[in-house]
């Protein structure tokens, strides 16, 4: 399914910045522009960065900008303030490997105040360069080479991919699970439980990766979902990797971002006592966006004692997370309060984005489901469509002629005659037979577009 | 919006119901042990240390802690010359990087007259490659392409001419992510077949900790202390054949200039370790983040790549190489932006496709760092308004660090018990300590490895952290600290008596 050896994998990518570089060069295409709504990206797609978090990231930066009148009170005490925890008073020097300490207090309250006053500890909370970073390293920790069976890791189908390419790289074997399309992308626990059984004598299934919310299929977990998904977790004695990274961007009417940390410590004993789970979070997507910036964590629950010392032996190695990063996270999670001079701008600017990410979602779904061909169930998060291709016999006759998956085949039209790059499903995974394409949502309002 | 109360009852009602269901279940099952064990878990990261920041760091630590609270002791802060971050230890940035960073980061000061126009120019250049004009957005995997071709033409320029190819450029998030990343390409094979990788003794441990990490075995070559740390072929001979008994190997590490020991190589050597490459088959990394720290008279950077290329096309068509450098040292210092790129040469096509798969993974390296190595690799120039200003700090800092590398070196050999190698380049002093047989008891009764005691000691009665030598790895039974020549002089003078003053106590302690 996942067919990493594939010379079309990030072929696409490849094309369309060959043709960005052309329309560079004056080459008359049918369109002035390539629409990259590829990738998870929104200041691509035309969002601002919070005027916030920019002023004091600056401000860290070049440090006279804190005598400077042109920024708002707020902001060069904040800048100060984050300056004196950087060693030396630099964002040029090395924080300890975890991060800075202030800031997992920081991340560590954001969590405690999320999850309605269940406390989260700062030693088991690690910064790393992004969220991949820390799921890579996690990951290196559970994945034991020389165990016969392979160790297995559940994922859900579809899944972005780069989680798989780490499970692979890592020579683990990755155990598909399907969500289902017809329930809105539902996770099913009969379905986890068939995956489990499936891995009988090809591997030795040590863990279960959650997205949620979605990604490339918008779905929110309803507490009953992710409730039976812990459950699931402890019975089958697997850890929990739960890529939380979406939890700013649900907009589905009765949909609720529950965090699987507060679910596991409101099921009580045995289960919130045992269940070792592994949440990741970043400063990449929500309202922040800040992709570029690489700052992420990882906050561990339930873990034995002597592993965690390991696993900050691990993290030492890597030196640590750009301090740039650190402060962004620490902006996003300790943001400017009711009183604060920069509070009503930056209340306006998070709402601002809020009904834009709102309106693009309803947006994109209504035109979705109103082409011929396209089906797609409602998106209730995350920054994704997955809209089903219903594609004609002849339209995959001609791709296997010429060698493309069927959906390569339209992304591959679609990017060349319409200068819109999309992913093409197989890239995610998905049942046989059946054909996708992801679309970042929040291009449809950020910015206009033929 | 519901209210957090509602949630959590609604939460504890639903989990009520499920953990009900298995109740029976949960009765009948004894409990349940953790998945993730000491026996359970990748054994190789077992295996992972890194000195640097290992317990002596901890250690310290906990002192600052304890400083912090009032407690007495006989020195008021500890002095970290275990790391080598310039910023931290007062070093400043240099203001033309920090002015188009801050202009990136917040273009609306594009309008702000205070920022002079080259500042300006750069920033819009940079803001003109990123998605949506923000540095928040995910760059290519590879780096952001006009900063590549910025690399290149600065390697060119630095080599003489020699051409650069911007395709070979892979940015990193540090160098330390770049070595990693070609490690994880080069290290196959079981058993017999496994990869060995050389690397030499002392080493800067992300190797150690790399190696130990991949499953790699570990190939040392040891640097000749009685002759300034360099590097013999014969040495490298000797390593390689007594490898080839119980591995496959097929990379040669090299760090040029030196860390821990601040060698500086010679051109004929590094000419010499070209040819052994070739005739042996093995991949040539070679790690020069420390490019600009050269004080020592007669020493001089030659980057592998420029010998190589002037060695003709007999080595430059056919030995395969990668070279690294980072914002993280020589003047700039910026450990904390995590700036830095490879350099590879004769990599098989098949094998570069598999790196920019690699490189995907972790989508991007930080578009901040990729910023200021874009300044890095094109400074301000004769002509532009920032051009004093900034040669005046550049200078400032290297000569600083010329001046506390010979004063280092200078002090240290006149203190009974310790011997100093010239520290040519890098940024640290790695010299030898002669430790008293009873020390040596003494550190074995506690468990400890001699030169670690010795360092512990030194933290709990003067407040300077240092990493122990075996952190780094060293000839057996000779024992060595790696001091780094950051502090400001006048600090580093201190440093320098204090230790002197340590050392004469702990060798009458024990004799």
């Amino acid at each position: 399914m996942w067919n990493m050896k594939q010379l079309e994998y990030g072929a696409l990518a490849r094309r369309a910045n060959q043709i960005k570089k052309e329309l560079r060069q004056g080459v008359r295409r049918p369109y002035k522009e390539v629409i990259d709504v590829f990738q998870g990206d929104l200041h691509r797609a035309g969002m601002k960065p919070l005027t916030f978090v920019r002023q004091v990231l600056a401000a860290c930066v070049y440090p006279p900008l804190i005598n400077s009148s042109n920024l708002p009170l707020d902001v060069r005490q904040r800048a100060q303030e984050e300056l004196g925890r950087c060693v030396g008073g630099s964002v040029g020097s090395y924080s300890a490997a975890p991060g800075i300490p202030e800031i997992i207090h920081s991340i560590s309250e954001f969590i405690k105040r999320r999850d309605g006053g269940i406390p989260s500890h700062p030693e088991n909370i690690y910064i790393s360069p992004g969220s991949q970073w820390s799921i890579s390293n996690i990951l290196n920790v559970l994945v034991n080479r020389e165990a016969s069976p392979r160790t297995g890791v559940l994922i859900p189908v579809p899944c972005h991919n780069k989680t798989v390419l780490s499970i692979t790289q890592l020579g683990a074997v990755a155990v598909p699970y399907y969500l289902s399309e017809e329930q809105g992308w539902a996770l099913q626990v009969e379905e986890l439980q068939r995956a489990h059984e499936s891995a009988k004598g090809v591997c030795n299934p040590v863990a279960l990766y959650v997205i949620n919310p979605g990604n490339p299929a918008g779905y929110v977990q309803s507490q009953k979902s992710v409730l039976e998904v812990i459950r699931f977790a402890w019975e089958k004695r697997l850890f929990l990797l739960v890529d939380e990274l979406y939890q700013d961007c649900v907009y589905g009417e009765n949909c609720e971002f529950v965090s699987y940390k507060r679910a596991l410590s409101e099921m009580g004993p045995p289960f919130s006592g045992t269940v070792e789970l592994a949440s990741f979070h970043s400063v990449s997507k929500g309202f922040s966006g800040e992709c570029g910036l690489r700052a992420g964590y990882v906050e561990l629950v339930n873990l034995d004692p002597a592993v965690m010392k390991h696993i900050h032996t691990l993290f030492s190695k890597d030196a640590c997370s750009p301090v740039l990063g650190q402060i962004a996270l620490n902006l996003m999670t300790d943001p400017p309060k009711p009183g604060d001079p920069s509070y009503l701008l930056y209340k306006q600017e998070i709402e601002q984005i809020r009904t834009v990410l709102v309106h693009s979602v309803k947006k994109v779904h209504e035109v979705v489901n109103s082409l011929p061909g396209f089906s797609c169930p409602p998106i209730e998060g995350g920054l994704f469509a997955f809209p089903r291709l219903h594609l004609t016999p002849k339209a995959i006759q001609k791709a296997k002629e010429l060698g493309l998956q069927p959906d390569t085949f339209y992304c591959t039209r679609l990017l060349e005659e319409g200068g819109v790059f999309t992913g093409p499903g197989w890239e995610y995974g998905q049942k046989e037979g059946t054909y996708h394409i992801r679309y970042n949502t929040s291009r449809a309002l950020f910015k206009v577009h033929h | 919006m519901k209210s957090m109360s509602k949630i959590t009852l609604q939460l504890q009602r639903c989990a009520r119901d499920i953990t009900n269901m298995s109740q029976q279940a949960v009765n009948g099952v004894s409990h349940r042990g953790r998945v993730l064990t000491l026996d359970s878990m990748n054994p190789n990261v077992k295996r992972v240390e890194y000195a640097v920041r290992g317990p002596i760091v901890q250690r310290a630590v906990q002192i600052e802690k304890e400083l912090k609270e009032g407690a007495k002791k006989p020195f008021t802060e500890v002095i970290k010359a275990n790391i080598g971050d310039a910023h931290a230890m007062g070093q400043k940035p240099i203001t033309f990087f920090r002015q188009v960073l801050a202009l990136c980061s917040y273009p609306a000061l594009l309008e702000d007259s205070k920022f002079p126009e080259d500042a300006k120019q750069r920033a819009r250049r940079i803001l003109e490659a990123c998605g949506g004009h923000s540095i928040g957005a995910y760059s290519a995997s590879q780096g952001i392409e006009c900063i590549r071709q910025d690399v290149a033409r600065y390697i060119e320029k630095r080599d003489g001419g020699i051409p650069s190819n911007p395709d070979n450029i892979y940015l990193s998030t540090g160098a330390s992510d770049a070595i990693v990343t070609i490690l994880k390409l080069l290290v196959c094979g079981e058993g017999r077949d496994r990869t060995g990788v050389m690397i030499s003794i002392p080493q800067y441990p992300l190797y150690s900790a790399a190696l130990a990490d991949l499953g790699a075995v570990q190939i040392n070559y040891y640097l000749d202390e009685d002759n300034c740390w360099s590097l013999n072929i014969t040495e490298l001979r000797r390593a390689l054949s007594a490898a080839r008994e119980h591995c496959n190997p097929r990379v040669l590490c090299i760090i040029n200039p030196g860390n821990p020991t601040g060698q500086v190589q010679s051109r004929q050597c590094i000419e010499d370790v070209i040819r052994f490459a070739k005739e042996e088959h093995l991949f040539l990394m070679a790690d020069e983040v420390y490019q600009d720290n050269v004080y020592a008279e007669g020493c001089q950077f030659h980057s592998f790549k420029k010998v190589l290329f002037e060695m003709g096309p007999e080595y430059s068509n056919t030995v395969e190489m990668a070279s690294f450098h980072s914002t993280s040292k020589c003047y700039m210092g910026e450990c904390g932006f995590r700036g830095g790129y490879m350099e590879v040469i004769n990599l098989d096509p098949e094998v570069k496709a598999q790196l920019i798969k690699l490189v995907s993974v972790r989508l991007c390296p930080p578009v901040p760092g990729q910023a200021l190595l874009d300044l890095v690799v094109n400074p301000p120039q004769p002509d532009e308004p920032s051009y004093a200003t900034f040669m005046k700090e550049r200078t400032a800092v290297l000569s600083a660090l010329a001046e506390k590398a010979r004063l280092t070196e200078q002090i240290f050999n006149t203190v009974p018990g310790i011997t100093c190698n010239p520290v040519q380049g890098a940024m640290y002093t790695f010299p030898r300590i002669t430790l008293p047989q009873k020390a040596i008891d003494k550190a074995k009764e506690l468990g400890l490895v001699p030169d670690m005691f010795y360092c512990m000691r030194l933290l709990d009665e003067e407040g300077i952290c240092l990493v122990p030598g075996s952190g780094f790895g060293q000839r057996e039974g000779t024992y060595h600290f790696r001091m780094t020549i950051l502090p400001p002089t006048e600090k580093l003078k201190v440093v320098l008596q204090k230790i002197r003053e340590f050392q004469l106590r702990f060798t009458q302690e024990f004799s």
